[in-house]
Parts: C-alpha cells; structure tokens; sequence
C-alpha cells in the first residue's frame, strides 16, 4: 500500500467512522443494560455524540451540532435533573418479573427490529453521492421550515405550547406541606 | 515515501499537531497563571501579599502546585462509581478545550474557521454539566451528590437566557461564522456589537447579560453553587485528589477562557482595536483578560448568593429581559 494523503485521509475517515458506529453501538447497549440509572443515563448521551458523528459523516454539520446541543444538553440534563428530584431506590424484583420483564422487551424488541430489518433489507438503496447533493445550510433548512413545512413546525410550537401551559397548569397549586 | 513529502499535506499536518498541542498548553497555562491571578489581585484587593515565596512575585508558584497535584495519590471512595467517576474529569475538560478550536484569535491565527463556530462553541460547552453531574453523583458523598443536583438546575436555568440573546445577536450579524461576526464590527469601538443601538437599542443590556450568564454557566462567584465550600466542602470535587481534581480545574479555567473570548468576539470586536488602529493578537488578548479579569474581580467583590436568589434571577429576570431583547430586536430589523 502507498501512503499518500488520499490514503491517509481515508485510513482516518475509516478510523474515526467505526469509532463512532462502536460508540453509538456500545452507549445503546449501556443505555438499555446497565443497573444503575445514571449509567443508562450516561450511555444513553454517549450513544447521541456517536450519533452526532455520524451525522457529522453524513454532510450534515448542523444537524450533528443540535444533535449535541439538544439530546445530550438539553434531553440528558433534563432526565438527570428528574432523577434528581425523584427518590431512587433499587428495587429487588421476583424471578418471575425478572422473566416477564425479559420476555415482553425481548417482544417489544422484536416489534421494532423486524419491520426495520425488513425496510432495510426492501428497500433500494442508491449509491452514495461522492458530494453533498444540497448545501443543507441554515438558510436553506430555515426557508424550508417556513415554506414547504411551514405547517408541521407552527404544530410543533402548538405542542410545545401545550406543555408549557400544561407544566403551568400541573406546578399552579404549588406545594402543599404533608402532601 | 518520496510523496510523503507532499508540501500541502505536511504542512496541513503540521499545522494540525502545532494546533492541538498549542490549544491544551493555552488552555492549561491559563489555568495555571489566572489560579496565581487569583491568589494575587484579591490580595491587593484586603491588602496582603498574595503568593510571593516561590519564584520572584510569586511567579513560579503555578509550577510548585501543579508538582503536588501531579504527585498526590489518587483516592476513589468507597462505594464509588468508579467508572464514572473517572470518566467525570474527563467528560468536563475534553468539550471544554474542543470549544477553543473554532475561537478566531486574529485575521490569521483560528485554528479551525468553521461556519457554525458558535454553535460548535454552544454545543460542546453543554456536554460539561453533565461531566460536573457524574462526578458529584458517582463520588458517593452526601455534599457531592447535592452539588451535582445544582449544577444541572442552575445550568438548565442559565442556558436559556444565554441562548435567547445569541439568538437575537445572530439575527442582527446573519452569521454563526464567527470570523464573519468579527469582520462586521472594523472600524471603531461605535461599531461594536455592544455599542449597535440601531440594531437593538439593549445591546448593552444583553452583552451584560451574556456575561452573568457566562459566570453562571462556567460555575464561578457569585454564582459557584457548584464548589460553594462554606456549605458543601468543596461541592462536586469533595472527593477527587491529585491530578483529578486537577482537571476540574483546568476545565473551570478553560470554560472561563472560552467565554471571554466569546464575550470579545460577539460584543468587543474581536482583535479590532478601538480606534481602528493596528488590529491583531494583542487587541484580542487585552480585551479577553480585561474579561477574565472582571471574572475575578466580580468573585471577590461579591458575596455568593443563596440558591433560590440564583434561580430567581435567571427565570424572573434574565429570561424576561433577554425575551424582550429578542422582540425588540425582531421589531427593529423589520421597521428599519
């Protein structure tokens, strides 16, 4: 093999990509086995960054910076900040919960894996472009929101509206003393 | 190997390790000499001396520190998570130093010129609370754990307000480039963003509220409930010893950094001088530690406040504020 820029520039493309799939992989698997909630919790923002980079792999910057920016300092904070407020205790199940547990998010598992395995296997798949097709820049992604989806991002702010005022509505009693 | 020699590539590698090194030797220099800068000015400040055995002014005094972290056991409570809890200090100062790669020091000097630098910047500072909160959880002490559920109300709490006037700062420049940004404010200290009354007439209202939000974010005084020693020990590092507690440091130093090279940027023109004279480094240099010198000053000038006084300030004062910056801002571009 000759080592030339192209090549080594490939070698660490390669490199950094399988990097990020394990990452992905590993914090998922995390994310779903580990004990102790903070761990999941901890998986759960390492499986975003790879996710991040494979964005990133994808020609889409901006996207894998929201991805950081929104799943893991914004979704995982919050999730760590309601497991602040919550009480944790570790909780010692039967063996027979044990398998049911097991046995319904093996089912659970199933119902999401086949049909994508399925999708992935039936669909036709076309060869991936050597550049990026559209320049996907904030402008574009801003004219796009406000044209062509302009009505599924006003229902979005409809739905984030509604849990404001349902937030509002849930913290309005305040807190009562021995309740 | 002859192309091994290929000019650009080497010189693009070159550039690439001159950059990296350069970026964890800035970042852990400063922590080093602000950490004396901040043993020396409160001491001008309650008139005493300050730091002055090691070295002449004390100068070499960072150098003995870092020796004794650098020698000291590293210890891992008893019931720890030891996983995370190594994982912690990591977890803070790896984003913290990431965010320096896309910061324009000059025309010429930016290691990485990328159209989204401020979202790079915005995104990878994110990931630190986070890293704080393992390390409070996972120490498996009680102050530790009550530091860790601070530090995320108090960063979710501050993120917002500093959020909300980035956004209104972008709809005046166009531009996450943060290069472009500092190219739009040459001239004069009139045409800096703080000074840019015709776009927002709060522009100086939100440079002062990116700042309290920069404090926040970055957990420094008055606003440390992270490390509140009075109260919690020494709060989410209670238990880290040696270079782990260490790297707490770099990183709080880095963050610092980071956001008053970031206030320069979007508010002080970057490395423009003042009067339009001799831009470079320096003018971005001076701007910056004039900033990280009001971080110290601000520290020891001001008592640290309670928690709910914090949380109350950025949800019933900076987050109205900077909303009605916002609006302001969204009015004006569309009158004028």
């Amino acid at each position: 093999m000759t080592f030339t820029p192209d090549t080594f520039y490939a070698l660490i493309a390669a490199v950094l990509f399988a990097g990020f799939v394990a990452v992905t992989l590993l914090g998922a698997i995390v994310a779903v086995a580990a004990r102790s909630l903070v761990r999941n919790v901890t998986g759960l923002a390492l499986s975003f960054l790879g996710l991040a980079g494979l964005y990133y792999f994808l020609h889409s910057p901006f996207l894998a910076l929201m991805q950081i920016l929104i799943y893991v300092g914004a979704i995982c904070v919050t999730i760590m900040f309601a497991m602040m407020l919550a009480e944790l205790h570790e909780e010692t199940r039967s063996w027979f919960m044990t398998i049911l547990t097991g046995v319904g998010s093996f089912v659970a598992a199933c119902a999401f894996a086949i049909p994508l395995i399925l999708l992935v296997r039936r669909s036709s798949w076309m060869p991936a472009p050597a550049a990026q097709v559209n320049i996907g820049s904030i402008e574009d992604l801003g004219r796009a929101l406000l044209t062509r989806y302009g009505f599924a991002f006003e229902l979005i702010s409809v739905v984030l509206l509604l849990a404001i005022l349902g937030a509002l509505a849930v913290a309005r009693s305040g807190r009562k003393p021995n309740s | 190997m002859m192309t091994l020699l290929h000019n650009d590539f080497v010189l693009e590698m070159i550039r690439l390790v001159l950059y990296a090194v350069g970026l964890i030797a800035f970042a852990a220099f400063n922590a080093a000499y602000l950490s004396l800068l901040e043993r020396k000015i409160p001491s001008w400040f309650q008139l005493r001396y300050g730091p002055k055995e090691v070295g002449w002014w004390g100068l070499l005094q960072p150098v003995a520190d870092g020796i004794k972290l650098l020698t000291k056991q590293l210890l891992v409570q008893r019931g720890a998570d030891v996983v995370l809890f190594k994982l912690a200090p990591a977890m803070v100062v790896i984003p913290a130093i990431m965010c320096l790669a896309t910061i324009p020091f000059s025309e010429t000097l930016v290691p990485r010129n990328i159209n989204l630098g401020l979202l790079v910047i915005f995104s990878f500072s994110a990931i630190h609370v986070i890293g704080t909160m393992l390390g409070g959880w996972a120490s498996y002490n009680k102050y530790a754990s009550i530091a860790a559920a601070r530090v995320v109300a108090q960063n979710i709490a501050y993120e917002i307000p500093l959020l909300l006037i980035l956004v209104s700062l972008v709809m005046i420049t166009h531009s996450f480039n943060l290069h472009t940004i500092v190219d739009q404010q040459a001239g004069g200290f009139w045409r800096w963003n703080v000074l840019r009354l015709s776009a927002s007439p709060l522009m100086p209202v939100a440079f002062i509220i990116y700042f309290i939000c920069m404090l926040a974010e970055s957990n420094r005084a008055p606003f440390d409930m992270v490390e509140a020693e009075s109260e919690l020990i020494a709060g989410a590092f209670t238990e880290y010893s040696g270079m782990g507690f260490g790297l707490f440091f770099i990183a709080e130093y880095a963050n610092i950094v980071v956001g008053c090279a970031l206030g320069t940027i979007l508010f002080l023109g970057g490395w423009h001088c003042p009067f339009g004279l001799l831009p470079g480094l320096h003018w971005f240099l001076i701007k910056m530690y004039f900033l990280c010198f009001t971080v110290i000053w601000v520290r020891w000038s001001f008592p640290r406040t309670q928690f709910y006084g914090l949380l109350n300030l950025s949800w019933k004062v900076l987050i109205p504020i900077a909303l009605a910056n916002l609006m302001i801002t969204a009015i004006m571009l569309k009158l004028f």
